[in-house]
Protein backbone atom coordinates (compact mmCIF):
# COMPACT_ATOMS: atom_id res chain seq x y z
CA UNK A 1 0.00 0.00 0.00
CA UNK A 2 1.27 3.55 -0.60
CA UNK A 3 2.75 5.42 2.36
CA UNK A 4 -0.04 8.01 2.34
CA UNK A 5 -2.73 5.49 3.13
CA UNK A 6 -0.51 4.06 5.88
CA UNK A 7 -0.51 7.41 7.56
CA UNK A 8 -4.24 7.71 7.11
CA UNK A 9 -4.66 4.41 8.88
CA UNK A 10 -2.48 5.55 11.70
CA UNK A 11 -4.34 8.81 12.05
CA UNK A 12 -7.55 6.89 11.99
CA UNK A 13 -6.27 4.80 14.89
CA UNK A 14 -5.35 7.94 16.81
CA UNK A 15 -8.83 9.32 16.51
CA UNK A 16 -10.00 6.68 18.93
CA UNK A 17 -7.61 6.91 21.86
CA UNK A 18 -10.18 5.61 24.33
CA UNK A 19 -10.76 2.39 22.45
CA UNK A 20 -7.08 2.00 21.59
CA UNK A 21 -6.21 -0.47 24.30
CA UNK A 22 -9.17 -2.73 23.83
CA UNK A 23 -8.55 -2.60 20.09
CA UNK A 24 -4.94 -3.70 20.45
CA UNK A 25 -6.05 -6.39 22.84
CA UNK A 26 -8.40 -7.76 20.25
CA UNK A 27 -5.58 -7.43 17.73
CA UNK A 28 -3.27 -9.56 19.80
CA UNK A 29 -6.02 -12.15 20.04
CA UNK A 30 -6.58 -11.95 16.30
CA UNK A 31 -2.86 -12.34 15.76
CA UNK A 32 -2.93 -15.63 17.64
CA UNK A 33 -5.82 -16.86 15.53
CA UNK A 34 -4.02 -15.80 12.37
CA UNK A 35 -0.93 -17.61 13.54
CA UNK A 36 -3.00 -20.73 13.95
CA UNK A 37 -4.63 -20.36 10.54
CA UNK A 38 -1.38 -19.59 8.72
CA UNK A 39 0.54 -22.37 10.35
CA UNK A 40 -2.21 -24.85 9.71
CA UNK A 41 -2.30 -23.80 6.08
CA UNK A 42 1.39 -23.76 5.39
CA UNK A 43 3.16 -26.18 7.67
CA UNK A 44 1.11 -29.13 8.87
CA UNK A 45 3.92 -30.42 11.08
CA UNK A 46 3.89 -27.22 13.09
CA UNK A 47 0.26 -27.47 14.05
CA UNK A 48 0.90 -29.07 17.45
CA UNK A 49 3.20 -26.23 18.42
CA UNK A 50 0.73 -23.71 17.03
CA UNK A 51 -2.06 -25.33 18.95
CA UNK A 52 -0.06 -24.94 22.17
CA UNK A 53 0.62 -21.34 21.25
CA UNK A 54 -2.98 -20.60 20.50
CA UNK A 55 -4.10 -22.29 23.70
CA UNK A 56 -1.64 -20.33 25.81
CA UNK A 57 -2.56 -17.16 23.99
CA UNK A 58 -6.22 -17.78 24.70
CA UNK A 59 -5.43 -18.53 28.34
CA UNK A 60 -3.37 -15.38 28.64
CA UNK A 61 -6.07 -13.44 26.88
CA UNK A 62 -8.77 -14.67 29.20
CA UNK A 63 -6.46 -14.19 32.18
CA UNK A 64 -5.84 -10.57 31.32
CA UNK A 65 -9.40 -9.95 30.27
CA UNK A 66 -10.87 -9.60 33.77
CA UNK A 67 -8.13 -7.14 34.63
CA UNK A 68 -9.16 -4.99 31.71
CA UNK A 69 -12.84 -5.41 32.20
CA UNK A 70 -12.56 -2.98 35.04
CA UNK A 71 -9.68 -1.13 33.47
CA UNK A 72 -10.64 2.31 34.70
CA UNK A 73 -10.55 1.53 38.40
CA UNK A 74 -8.46 -1.60 39.12
CA UNK A 75 -5.42 -1.95 36.81
CA UNK A 76 -4.65 1.71 36.68
CA UNK A 77 -5.09 2.08 40.40
CA UNK A 78 -2.57 -0.71 40.91
CA UNK A 79 -0.17 1.10 38.59
CA UNK A 80 0.21 -1.83 36.20
CA UNK A 81 -1.38 -2.00 32.79
CA UNK A 82 -0.44 -5.37 31.28
CA UNK A 83 -1.91 -4.57 27.90
CA UNK A 84 0.02 -1.34 27.64
CA UNK A 85 3.25 -3.00 28.76
CA UNK A 86 2.92 -5.88 26.31
CA UNK A 87 1.89 -3.80 23.30
CA UNK A 88 4.52 -1.23 24.13
CA UNK A 89 7.16 -3.94 24.20
CA UNK A 90 6.28 -5.53 20.86
CA UNK A 91 5.87 -2.19 19.08
CA UNK A 92 8.54 0.10 17.72
CA UNK A 93 9.38 3.24 19.72
CA UNK A 94 11.41 6.42 19.50
CA UNK A 95 13.00 5.75 22.89
CA UNK A 96 14.61 2.55 24.15
CA UNK A 97 13.19 1.91 27.56
CA UNK A 98 15.13 -0.59 29.68
CA UNK A 99 13.91 0.14 33.18
CA UNK A 100 12.10 2.90 35.06
CA UNK A 101 14.22 5.65 36.51
CA UNK A 102 16.54 8.36 35.44
CA UNK A 103 19.11 6.27 33.48
CA UNK A 104 16.83 3.47 32.34
CA UNK A 105 15.87 5.01 29.03
CA UNK A 106 17.99 5.50 25.91
CA UNK A 107 16.76 8.52 23.94
CA UNK A 108 17.28 7.70 20.29
CA UNK A 109 17.80 10.32 17.57
CA UNK A 110 14.78 11.58 15.68
CA UNK A 111 15.17 12.24 11.95
CA UNK A 112 12.16 13.82 10.28
CA UNK A 113 11.53 15.25 6.87
CA UNK A 114 8.66 17.53 5.94
CA UNK A 115 7.94 19.77 2.99
CA UNK A 116 7.59 22.68 5.40
CA UNK A 117 10.84 22.34 7.39
CA UNK A 118 13.02 20.00 5.33
CA UNK A 119 15.23 17.47 7.11
CA UNK A 120 15.62 17.87 10.86
CA UNK A 121 17.58 15.78 13.38
CA UNK A 122 17.18 16.04 17.18
CA UNK A 123 17.06 13.81 20.25
CA UNK A 124 13.83 12.14 21.22
CA UNK A 125 14.54 13.43 24.73
CA UNK A 126 13.01 16.69 23.53
CA UNK A 127 9.61 15.05 23.52
CA UNK A 128 9.75 14.41 27.27
CA UNK A 129 10.04 16.73 30.24
CA UNK A 130 11.79 15.90 33.55
CA UNK A 131 8.80 13.86 34.72
CA UNK A 132 8.68 11.81 31.52
CA UNK A 133 5.54 13.52 30.35
CA UNK A 134 5.03 13.96 26.63
CA UNK A 135 5.63 17.51 25.43
CA UNK A 136 5.68 19.18 22.04
CA UNK A 137 9.00 20.20 20.59
CA UNK A 138 9.37 22.97 18.03
CA UNK A 139 5.94 22.26 16.61
CA UNK A 140 6.61 18.49 16.41
CA UNK A 141 4.40 16.23 18.45
CA UNK A 142 5.09 12.57 19.32
CA UNK A 143 1.91 10.67 19.88
CA UNK A 144 1.66 6.86 19.96
CA UNK A 145 5.04 6.60 18.23
CA UNK A 146 3.96 8.91 15.40
CA UNK A 147 5.45 12.31 14.87
CA UNK A 148 3.29 15.09 13.47
CA UNK A 149 4.22 18.66 12.62
CA UNK A 150 1.39 21.03 13.52
CA UNK A 151 -1.05 18.17 13.03
CA UNK A 152 0.39 17.18 9.64
CA UNK A 153 2.14 13.80 9.17
CA UNK A 154 5.88 13.92 8.42
CA UNK A 155 8.30 11.42 6.90
CA UNK A 156 9.80 9.83 9.99
CA UNK A 157 13.28 8.39 9.37
CA UNK A 158 14.19 8.27 13.07
CA UNK A 159 16.60 5.74 14.50
CA UNK A 160 13.83 4.01 16.40
CA UNK A 161 14.29 1.02 18.70
CA UNK A 162 13.85 -1.35 15.77
CA UNK A 163 16.19 0.61 13.51
CA UNK A 164 18.77 0.43 16.30
CA UNK A 165 18.12 -3.32 16.55
CA UNK A 166 18.45 -3.53 12.79
CA UNK A 167 21.85 -1.83 12.94
CA UNK A 168 22.97 -4.06 15.82
CA UNK A 169 21.77 -7.13 13.91
CA UNK A 170 23.55 -6.06 10.70
CA UNK A 171 26.77 -5.22 12.57
CA UNK A 172 26.72 -8.52 14.43
CA UNK A 173 26.13 -10.42 11.18
CA UNK A 174 28.95 -8.59 9.46
CA UNK A 175 31.41 -9.09 12.33
CA UNK A 176 30.62 -12.78 12.80
CA UNK A 177 30.27 -13.79 9.16
CA UNK A 178 33.33 -11.84 8.04
CA UNK A 179 35.39 -13.58 10.72
CA UNK A 180 33.99 -16.89 9.45
CA UNK A 181 35.01 -15.89 5.92
CA UNK A 182 38.48 -14.95 7.19
CA UNK A 183 38.80 -18.36 8.81
CA UNK A 184 38.10 -19.93 5.41
CA UNK A 185 40.89 -17.92 3.85
CA UNK A 186 43.27 -18.69 6.72
CA UNK A 187 42.45 -22.39 6.91
CA UNK A 188 42.30 -22.89 3.16
CA UNK A 189 42.55 -26.59 2.39
CA UNK A 190 42.37 -27.51 6.08
CA UNK A 191 39.63 -28.82 8.35
CA UNK A 192 37.35 -26.08 9.75
CA UNK A 193 37.86 -24.97 13.33
CA UNK A 194 36.47 -22.55 15.90
CA UNK A 195 33.60 -20.29 14.84
CA UNK A 196 34.00 -21.63 11.31
CA UNK A 197 32.96 -25.14 12.37
CA UNK A 198 29.91 -23.71 14.14
CA UNK A 199 28.61 -21.85 11.09
CA UNK A 200 29.69 -24.28 8.39
CA UNK A 201 26.97 -26.88 9.08
CA UNK A 202 24.31 -24.14 9.08
CA UNK A 203 25.56 -22.70 5.79
CA UNK A 204 25.81 -26.19 4.27
CA UNK A 205 22.32 -27.00 5.59
CA UNK A 206 20.83 -23.91 3.95
CA UNK A 207 22.67 -24.67 0.72
CA UNK A 208 22.00 -28.41 0.52
CA UNK A 209 18.63 -28.79 2.23
CA UNK A 210 16.89 -25.51 1.45
CA UNK A 211 18.34 -23.91 -1.68
CA UNK A 212 19.60 -26.78 -3.86
CA UNK A 213 16.53 -29.05 -3.75
CA UNK A 214 14.11 -26.19 -4.37
CA UNK A 215 15.92 -24.13 -7.00
CA UNK A 216 17.93 -26.77 -8.84
CA UNK A 217 21.21 -26.61 -10.72
CA UNK A 218 21.32 -22.79 -11.11
CA UNK A 219 20.97 -22.29 -7.35
CA UNK A 220 24.30 -20.51 -6.92
CA UNK A 221 22.93 -17.25 -8.30
CA UNK A 222 20.36 -17.05 -5.49
CA UNK A 223 22.46 -18.55 -2.69
CA UNK A 224 23.91 -15.23 -1.35
CA UNK A 225 20.43 -13.70 -1.03
CA UNK A 226 18.97 -16.77 0.67
CA UNK A 227 21.91 -17.10 3.06
CA UNK A 228 21.68 -13.41 3.97
CA UNK A 229 17.94 -13.77 4.47
CA UNK A 230 18.31 -16.86 6.64
CA UNK A 231 21.00 -15.41 8.91
CA UNK A 232 19.29 -12.00 9.10
CA UNK A 233 16.04 -13.58 10.30
CA UNK A 234 17.78 -16.10 12.57
CA UNK A 235 19.90 -13.45 14.27
CA UNK A 236 16.95 -11.05 14.42
CA UNK A 237 14.75 -13.70 16.03
CA UNK A 238 17.41 -14.65 18.57
CA UNK A 239 18.32 -11.04 19.41
CA UNK A 240 14.61 -10.30 19.86
CA UNK A 241 14.47 -12.89 22.64
CA UNK A 242 17.07 -11.04 24.71
CA UNK A 243 15.66 -9.06 27.63
CA UNK A 244 15.09 -5.44 26.71
CA UNK A 245 15.63 -6.09 23.01
CA UNK A 246 13.39 -4.68 20.33
CA UNK A 247 10.97 -6.92 18.45
CA UNK A 248 12.73 -6.62 15.08
CA UNK A 249 11.59 -9.66 13.10
CA UNK A 250 8.19 -9.42 14.78
CA UNK A 251 7.64 -6.04 13.17
CA UNK A 252 5.44 -6.12 10.10
CA UNK A 253 7.51 -3.42 8.34
CA UNK A 254 10.61 -5.62 8.53
CA UNK A 255 8.89 -8.81 7.41
CA UNK A 256 7.04 -6.92 4.68
CA UNK A 257 10.29 -5.49 3.30
CA UNK A 258 11.92 -8.93 3.26
CA UNK A 259 8.85 -10.44 1.58
CA UNK A 260 8.88 -7.66 -1.04
CA UNK A 261 12.52 -8.49 -1.84
CA UNK A 262 11.55 -12.12 -2.30
CA UNK A 263 8.57 -11.02 -4.41
CA UNK A 264 10.79 -8.87 -6.65
CA UNK A 265 13.48 -11.53 -7.05
CA UNK A 266 10.89 -14.23 -7.76
CA UNK A 267 9.05 -12.26 -10.41
CA UNK A 268 12.12 -10.75 -12.04
CA UNK A 269 13.70 -14.17 -12.41
CA UNK A 270 10.43 -15.72 -13.61
CA UNK A 271 10.95 -17.39 -16.98
CA UNK A 272 8.56 -17.73 -19.91
CA UNK A 273 7.19 -20.96 -18.55
CA UNK A 274 6.39 -19.30 -15.19
CA UNK A 275 4.47 -16.44 -16.79
CA UNK A 276 2.93 -18.83 -19.28
CA UNK A 277 1.55 -20.90 -16.41
CA UNK A 278 0.11 -17.77 -14.82
CA UNK A 279 -1.46 -16.08 -17.84
CA UNK A 280 -2.41 -19.04 -20.01
CA UNK A 281 -2.21 -22.15 -17.89
CA UNK A 282 -1.57 -25.15 -20.13
CA UNK A 283 -3.58 -28.32 -19.70
CA UNK A 284 -6.67 -26.47 -18.43
CA UNK A 285 -9.93 -26.37 -20.45
CA UNK A 286 -10.26 -23.08 -22.32
CA UNK A 287 -13.34 -21.72 -20.48
CA UNK A 288 -11.58 -22.21 -17.15
CA UNK A 289 -8.44 -20.36 -18.16
CA UNK A 290 -9.65 -16.82 -17.29
CA UNK A 291 -10.65 -18.06 -13.83
CA UNK A 292 -7.28 -19.74 -13.37
CA UNK A 293 -5.65 -16.52 -14.56
CA UNK A 294 -7.40 -14.61 -11.78
CA UNK A 295 -6.38 -17.21 -9.20
CA UNK A 296 -2.77 -17.21 -10.43
CA UNK A 297 -2.53 -13.42 -10.37
CA UNK A 298 -3.88 -13.36 -6.82
CA UNK A 299 -1.37 -16.13 -6.07
CA UNK A 300 1.55 -13.88 -7.06
CA UNK A 301 0.57 -11.51 -4.28
CA UNK A 302 -0.56 -13.99 -1.62
CA UNK A 303 2.96 -15.46 -1.56
CA UNK A 304 4.69 -12.33 -0.15
CA UNK A 305 1.69 -11.61 2.07
CA UNK A 306 1.88 -15.06 3.62
CA UNK A 307 5.64 -14.62 4.12
CA UNK A 308 5.08 -11.22 5.76
CA UNK A 309 2.37 -12.36 8.10
CA UNK A 310 3.86 -15.75 9.00
CA UNK A 311 7.13 -14.39 10.37
CA UNK A 312 5.52 -11.34 11.97
CA UNK A 313 2.83 -13.40 13.65
CA UNK A 314 5.11 -16.19 14.84
CA UNK A 315 7.57 -13.84 16.52
CA UNK A 316 5.08 -11.29 17.85
CA UNK A 317 2.76 -13.99 19.14
CA UNK A 318 5.67 -15.57 20.99
CA UNK A 319 6.55 -12.26 22.60
CA UNK A 320 2.95 -11.61 23.57
CA UNK A 321 2.62 -15.07 25.13
CA UNK A 322 5.84 -14.60 27.13
CA UNK A 323 4.90 -11.13 28.31
CA UNK A 324 1.34 -12.17 29.14
CA UNK A 325 2.64 -14.99 31.33
CA UNK A 326 5.08 -12.65 33.06
CA UNK A 327 2.29 -10.10 33.54
CA UNK A 328 0.19 -12.66 35.43
CA UNK A 329 2.46 -12.27 38.43
CA UNK A 330 1.88 -8.50 38.49
CA UNK A 331 -1.84 -8.72 37.84
CA UNK A 332 -2.45 -11.22 40.63
CA UNK A 333 0.34 -9.74 42.77
CA UNK A 334 1.11 -13.23 43.96
CA UNK A 335 4.47 -14.96 44.41
CA UNK A 336 2.90 -18.35 43.73
CA UNK A 337 1.47 -17.24 40.40
CA UNK A 338 4.84 -15.66 39.62
CA UNK A 339 6.69 -18.90 40.32
CA UNK A 340 4.33 -20.97 38.17
CA UNK A 341 4.27 -18.46 35.33
CA UNK A 342 8.08 -18.21 35.44
CA UNK A 343 8.31 -21.95 34.92
CA UNK A 344 5.93 -21.74 31.97
CA UNK A 345 7.90 -18.73 30.65
CA UNK A 346 11.08 -20.81 30.79
CA UNK A 347 9.38 -23.58 28.82
CA UNK A 348 7.92 -21.15 26.26
CA UNK A 349 11.30 -19.44 25.95
CA UNK A 350 12.83 -22.76 24.93
CA UNK A 351 10.09 -23.16 22.35
CA UNK A 352 10.82 -19.60 21.21
CA UNK A 353 14.44 -20.56 20.58
CA UNK A 354 13.16 -23.38 18.41
CA UNK A 355 10.71 -21.03 16.69
CA UNK A 356 13.55 -18.57 15.99
CA UNK A 357 15.32 -21.27 13.96
CA UNK A 358 12.17 -22.69 12.39
CA UNK A 359 10.90 -19.31 11.22
CA UNK A 360 14.25 -18.41 9.67
CA UNK A 361 14.21 -21.81 7.96
CA UNK A 362 10.60 -21.51 6.82
CA UNK A 363 11.02 -17.99 5.37
CA UNK A 364 14.14 -19.09 3.49
CA UNK A 365 12.53 -22.36 2.41
CA UNK A 366 9.47 -20.62 0.95
CA UNK A 367 11.62 -17.98 -0.75
CA UNK A 368 13.70 -20.76 -2.33
CA UNK A 369 10.52 -22.60 -3.27
CA UNK A 370 9.00 -19.53 -4.95
CA UNK A 371 12.23 -18.79 -6.84
CA UNK A 372 12.44 -22.45 -7.82
CA UNK A 373 8.85 -22.39 -9.10
CA UNK A 374 9.55 -19.24 -11.13
CA UNK A 375 12.75 -20.53 -12.71
CA UNK A 376 11.89 -24.20 -13.23
CA UNK A 377 12.21 -25.45 -16.79
CA UNK A 378 9.03 -27.25 -17.81
CA UNK A 379 9.79 -29.90 -20.35
CA UNK A 380 6.21 -31.16 -20.65
CA UNK A 381 3.16 -29.72 -22.55
CA UNK B 1 -4.11 -1.46 14.84
CA UNK B 2 -0.59 -0.10 15.12
CA UNK B 3 0.80 -3.61 15.27
CA UNK B 4 -0.43 -4.29 11.75
CA UNK B 5 0.54 -1.00 10.09
CA UNK B 6 4.08 -1.02 8.78
CA UNK B 7 6.00 2.17 9.60
CA UNK B 8 7.38 3.97 6.55
CA UNK B 9 10.66 4.90 8.24
CA UNK B 10 11.37 1.35 9.33
CA UNK B 11 10.61 0.03 5.82
CA UNK B 12 13.11 2.50 4.34
CA UNK B 13 15.79 1.67 6.93
CA UNK B 14 15.16 -2.06 6.59
CA UNK B 15 15.44 -1.86 2.79
CA UNK B 16 18.64 0.20 2.87
CA UNK B 17 20.34 -1.83 5.58
CA UNK B 18 19.28 -5.18 4.19
CA UNK B 19 20.47 -4.32 0.67
CA UNK B 20 23.78 -3.02 2.07
CA UNK B 21 24.11 -6.12 4.22
CA UNK B 22 23.32 -8.32 1.24
CA UNK B 23 26.01 -6.74 -0.93
CA UNK B 24 28.62 -6.68 1.83
CA UNK B 25 27.97 -10.27 2.89
CA UNK B 26 27.75 -11.51 -0.71
CA UNK B 27 31.09 -10.03 -1.60
CA UNK B 28 33.00 -10.43 1.66
CA UNK B 29 31.45 -13.50 3.27
CA UNK B 30 29.35 -15.74 1.03
CA UNK B 31 31.64 -15.60 -1.99
CA UNK B 32 34.79 -16.86 -0.18
CA UNK B 33 32.82 -19.22 2.08
CA UNK B 34 30.83 -20.85 -0.71
CA UNK B 35 33.91 -21.00 -2.95
CA UNK B 36 36.03 -22.64 -0.23
CA UNK B 37 33.27 -25.10 0.60
CA UNK B 38 32.96 -26.02 -3.05
CA UNK B 39 36.72 -26.26 -3.45
CA UNK B 40 37.02 -28.49 -0.40
CA UNK B 41 34.16 -30.69 -1.55
CA UNK B 42 35.75 -31.01 -4.96
CA UNK B 43 39.15 -31.85 -3.46
CA UNK B 44 37.54 -34.49 -1.23
CA UNK B 45 35.64 -35.86 -4.21
CA UNK B 46 38.76 -35.97 -6.38
CA UNK B 47 40.70 -37.68 -3.56
CA UNK B 48 37.93 -40.26 -3.26
CA UNK B 49 37.87 -40.71 -7.03
CA UNK B 50 41.65 -41.15 -7.10
CA UNK B 51 41.44 -43.73 -4.32
CA UNK B 52 38.71 -45.57 -6.21
CA UNK B 53 40.78 -45.47 -9.38
CA UNK B 54 43.85 -46.75 -7.52
CA UNK B 55 41.74 -49.55 -6.09
CA UNK B 56 40.55 -50.54 -9.56
CA UNK B 57 44.13 -50.38 -10.85
CA UNK B 58 45.32 -52.53 -8.00
CA UNK B 59 42.61 -55.05 -8.74
CA UNK B 60 43.52 -55.15 -12.42
CA UNK B 61 47.19 -55.46 -11.49
CA UNK B 62 46.35 -58.29 -9.16
CA UNK B 63 44.34 -60.06 -11.81
CA UNK B 64 47.21 -59.56 -14.26
CA UNK B 65 49.59 -61.08 -11.75
CA UNK B 66 47.26 -63.97 -11.20
CA UNK B 67 47.01 -64.49 -14.92
CA UNK B 68 50.80 -64.47 -15.27
CA UNK B 69 51.12 -66.84 -12.36
CA UNK B 70 48.56 -69.16 -13.87
CA UNK B 71 50.37 -69.10 -17.21
CA UNK B 72 53.69 -69.76 -15.52
CA UNK B 73 52.16 -72.66 -13.63
CA UNK B 74 50.77 -74.09 -16.85
CA UNK B 75 54.14 -73.64 -18.54
CA UNK B 76 55.85 -75.42 -15.69
CA UNK B 77 53.37 -78.30 -15.84
CA UNK B 78 53.88 -78.58 -19.58
CA UNK B 79 57.66 -78.63 -19.24
CA UNK B 80 57.49 -81.21 -16.49
CA UNK B 81 55.13 -83.37 -18.49
CA UNK B 82 57.36 -83.17 -21.54
CA UNK B 83 60.46 -83.88 -19.47
CA UNK B 84 58.76 -86.88 -17.92
CA UNK B 85 57.76 -88.15 -21.33
CA UNK B 86 61.27 -87.61 -22.67
CA UNK B 87 62.75 -89.40 -19.71
CA UNK B 88 60.38 -92.30 -20.17
CA UNK B 89 61.17 -92.44 -23.85
CA UNK B 90 64.93 -92.40 -23.16
CA UNK B 91 64.46 -95.03 -20.53
CA UNK B 92 62.52 -97.29 -22.86
CA UNK B 93 64.96 -96.74 -25.70
CA UNK B 94 67.91 -97.45 -23.43
CA UNK B 95 66.25 -100.59 -22.19
CA UNK B 96 65.51 -101.75 -25.70
CA UNK B 97 69.09 -101.03 -26.78
CA UNK B 98 70.50 -102.80 -23.75
CA UNK B 99 68.30 -105.79 -24.40
CA UNK B 100 69.34 -105.86 -28.00
CA UNK B 101 72.99 -105.67 -26.97
CA UNK B 102 72.61 -108.39 -24.41
CA UNK B 103 70.81 -110.56 -26.95
CA UNK B 104 73.55 -109.99 -29.45
CA UNK B 105 76.22 -110.83 -26.84
CA UNK B 106 74.32 -113.97 -25.90
CA UNK B 107 74.02 -114.92 -29.56
CA UNK B 108 77.68 -114.26 -30.09
CA UNK B 109 78.57 -116.26 -26.99
CA UNK B 110 76.35 -119.07 -28.16
CA UNK B 111 78.03 -119.03 -31.57
CA UNK B 112 81.45 -119.00 -29.95
CA UNK B 113 80.45 -121.80 -27.59
CA UNK B 114 79.11 -123.75 -30.55
CA UNK B 115 82.30 -123.36 -32.63
CA UNK B 116 84.45 -124.01 -29.54
CA UNK B 117 82.41 -127.08 -28.82
CA UNK B 118 82.74 -128.28 -32.41
CA UNK B 119 86.49 -127.64 -32.31
CA UNK B 120 86.77 -129.45 -28.98
CA UNK B 121 84.85 -132.40 -30.36
CA UNK B 122 87.05 -132.42 -33.36
CA UNK B 123 90.11 -132.42 -31.04
CA UNK B 124 88.61 -135.11 -28.88
CA UNK B 125 87.83 -137.25 -31.94
CA UNK B 126 91.39 -136.84 -33.13
CA UNK B 127 92.70 -137.66 -29.64
CA UNK B 128 90.40 -140.66 -29.41
CA UNK B 129 91.54 -141.78 -32.79
CA UNK B 130 95.15 -141.33 -31.60
CA UNK B 131 94.36 -143.19 -28.39
CA UNK B 132 92.65 -145.97 -30.36
CA UNK B 133 95.60 -146.23 -32.69
CA UNK B 134 97.91 -146.28 -29.68
CA UNK B 135 95.81 -148.96 -27.98
CA UNK B 136 95.51 -150.88 -31.16
CA UNK B 137 99.27 -150.63 -31.66
CA UNK B 138 99.89 -151.83 -28.12
CA UNK B 139 97.40 -154.67 -28.51
CA UNK B 140 98.83 -155.69 -31.77
CA UNK B 141 102.31 -155.58 -30.33
CA UNK B 142 101.48 -157.40 -27.13
CA UNK B 143 98.84 -160.06 -27.82
CA UNK B 144 97.53 -161.18 -31.07
CA UNK B 145 97.01 -164.76 -30.10
CA UNK B 146 93.36 -164.87 -29.48
CA UNK B 147 91.61 -163.66 -32.62
CA UNK B 148 88.20 -163.82 -31.14
CA UNK B 149 89.05 -161.77 -28.09
CA UNK B 150 90.84 -159.29 -30.30
CA UNK B 151 87.91 -158.91 -32.54
CA UNK B 152 85.56 -158.31 -29.62
CA UNK B 153 87.79 -155.70 -28.19
CA UNK B 154 88.08 -153.85 -31.48
CA UNK B 155 84.30 -153.87 -31.89
CA UNK B 156 83.82 -152.51 -28.41
CA UNK B 157 86.18 -149.64 -29.18
CA UNK B 158 84.46 -148.85 -32.38
CA UNK B 159 81.07 -148.92 -30.69
CA UNK B 160 82.19 -146.53 -28.06
CA UNK B 161 83.56 -144.23 -30.72
CA UNK B 162 80.25 -144.19 -32.55
CA UNK B 163 78.37 -143.36 -29.41
CA UNK B 164 80.40 -140.26 -29.05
Amino acid sequence: MPPKSVNQWQIHAHNFPKTFFSETLIDSFAVQLKALVFFAMKKPFLTVKTAIFALLALLSFSAIQPAFASESDTTKAEGFDANKVIIHDVLDDHIWHFWDGHYGTLYLPVIVHSAERGLEVFSSHNFYDEHHNAVEYNGYKLEHSHITLNGQPVLDLSITKNVAMLLINATLLLVILLSVARAYKKNAGKAPKGIQSFFEPIIVFVRDEVVKPNIGHHYEKYLPYLLTLFFFILFGNLLGLLPGAGNLTGNIAVTLTLAVFTFLITNFSGNASYWGHIFWTPGVPLPLRPIILLVEVIGIFTKPISLTVRLFVAITAGHIVLLSLISLAFIFQSVAVGAVSSLIVLFISLIELLVAGIQAYVFTLFTALYIGMATKEHDHH
Amino acid sequence: MELLTPGTGLIIWQAIIFIALFFLLSKLAWKPIVASLKEREESIQSALDAAEKAKIEMASLKSDNEKLLKEAREERDKILREAREAANRFHDEARAAAKKNADRIIEDAKAVIHTEKAASLRDVKAQVAMFSLNIAEKLIKKNLSDDKAQKELTDAFIKDLKLN
